[in-house]
């Protein structure tokens, strides 16, 4: 891949007067070397999977471990009883988040995004704004390119990995690629995208990876919520004309040192965090007890 | 990494490193078993033994066993699966030496009596790297068709394998060489950017002074 920083992905686009959408595509062409088209099928089919695994929610489902299930139905019911605080583009962002990643806990199908402990942060923002601006599956789908373009420089100058970063390295990309992407669909400028980038990421510096006995549930569903509507905040600050003082790269290398400077206990390896407070630790000796 | 690394894998959750990092080893092993596996020993080490019920690892690696991809949606089944296909499997715990921790030995048993000793490791984001292979250092991804040789520690039989590579026009992307002491056993592993023809392979095996051919096929 050819981009370093996400400032050269803008230039690029710019020097070739191509959207940022395009300039993506254009170097996946290059850097696997296939057709326009094959590339664009590709993509779509992973915007296919978010969408069918949406649908494939069931309340009823409960992780291996019992700690993950039905929480989406629980805040379904909530929002068709009561007006959420939230509103409602919000609250269909809160719903979508929860539900994709306790199907994911519940082993059923996701797409990696970038990783399976943040798969619902893309796709809760996705289908929401799908359904309220009725933009198709090809605006999506470039949308998608986007989120992977900035996704591609942030695992590039950083990471995208937990085990390696922390939790801000896998929701605070997803989170990161997110924002960014809203904005270009919305059609802000490219400076509006990086600028939702920098935010989305800055509000999340820090943020340790967690998990209670080591599993992608708790406290990971509900961070994805946390992550899709940052990034829906992040966002509309960037097209309200909000500008982040410190540049995206900048903020992402920023990213890379904090999590250089996390003890390893709060990176994937349940020994820090919430995987250490009493409750959690009387989980892990249950379930890895009664193995 | 491409874009497709960054977005993806479509996969069974939970975990891309214990879940669909771990079908992805399952498949590989059986593909260089050359069929699925009519016993599977396999021990856990370090993450995958301590987290590996939770994220699904077990049954992950059974699925790639018997053949599945890491989006099949019977991966959450594969126990019952393996049942019915007469496939055989044990879980146990083990401390291996120097490797990631998430790794895995699988010790397999092909119905032709072919018999395989693998270390895989889950690197992250569902990419994995198979590390041992019969008690030799290996390194490779399984992204590539891979051969591996298996032959006595004389001259020639890297030139021998080249050659015959050459004549099928099957390009060589990387090429390492292991042994266990001079003059003894040795290990070829090739990664190519061709398949490489099934004659070739029979050929190979009849080679004097080769002991063994494993191949890895990408096709499906």
């Amino acid at each position: 891949m050819s981009f370093e920083s996400l400032e050269e992905l803008t230039l690029t686009a710019e020097k070739n007067g191509i959207s940022l959408f395009e300039a993506v595509l254009r170097d996946d062409m290059e850097e696997r070397q296939v057709k326009y088209n094959e590339s664009f099928e590709k993509m779509q089919g992973l915007w296919q999977v978010m969408l069918k695994s949406a649908d494939d929610y069931d309340g009823s489902r409960r992780s291996a471990s019992g700690m993950a299930g039905g929480d989406a139905q629980k805040y379904r019911e909530y929002t068709n009883t009561y007006t959420a605080l939230a509103g409602s583009f919000i609250s269909e962002v809160i719903y979508y988040a929860i539900s994709i990643a306790e199907s994911n806990a519940c082993m059923r199908c996701i797409v990696a995004a970038p990783t399976a402990g943040s798969c619902g942060v893309l796709p809760a923002v996705m289908i929401p704004y799908n359904k309220r601006y009725n933009a198709g599956n090809d605006r999506m789908t470039e949308g998608l390119y986007v989120a992977a373009g900035i996704g591609q420089v942030i695992a590039k100058r950083a990471s995208i990995s937990g085990a390696e970063g922390g939790c801000q390295a896998e929701i605070g990309s997803a989170s990161a690629m997110a924002a960014g992407m809203l904005v270009y669909l919305q059609g802000g400028t490219n400076e509006q995208v990086k600028s939702a980038v920098a935010m989305a990421l800055k509000n999340v510096l820090g943020l340790v990876c967690d998990p209670v006995a080591g599993l992608v549930e708790v406290p990971c569903i509900k961070r994805n919520v946390m992550g899709a509507v940052n990034a829906v905040t992040s966002a509309d600050m960037a097209l309200a004309g909000i500008m982040s003082r410190i540049p995206a790269d900048e903020v992402i290398d920023a990213m890379k040192h904090v999590g250089d400077a996390m003890s390893e206990s709060l990176k994937e390896t349940a020994k820090g965090g919430l995987a250490a407070t009493p409750t959690g630790r009387k989980i892990a000796e249950k379930l890895l007890g009664s193995k | 990494m491409n874009i497709f690394d960054i977005l993806g894998p479509v996969m069974v959750g939970p975990s891309s490193s214990h879940t669909a990092g771990a079908v992805r080893i399952g498949y590989i092993s059986q593909k260089l078993l050359g069929s699925m596996p009519e016993r599977a020993e396999i021990y856990l080490h370090g993450s995958f033994a301590d987290t590996g019920v939770g994220h699904g690892t077990d049954k992950a690696l059974v699925a790639g066993l018997l053949g599945m991809d890491t989006d099949d949606m019977d991966i959450p089944n594969s126990f019952e699966i393996a049942a019915e296909r007469g496939m055989s499997f044990t879980f146990d715990k083990i401390v291996l030496e120097n490797v990631h921790p998430n790794s895995v030995l699988l010790k397999l048993k092909g119905h032709n009596g072919r018999e395989l000793k693998i270390i895989a490791s889950s690197l992250g984001g569902g990419r994995i790297s198979i590390v041992n292979i019969d008690d030799i250092e290996t390194h490779f991804t399984g992204e590539y068709p891979t051969l591996i040789v298996h032959n006595l520690d004389q001259p020639g039989h890297v030139a021998e394998v080249a050659s015959m590579l050459a004549h099928k026009s099957v390009n060589i992307a990387t090429l390492n060489l292991y042994r266990s002491k001079k003059g003894g056993y040795a290990v070829m592993i090739l990664e190519t950017d061709q398949e490489i023809p099934p004659e070739a392979l029979k050929w190979l095996e009849r080679v004097e002074g080769v002991i063994k051919v494993t191949y890895l096929s990408i096709k499906e």
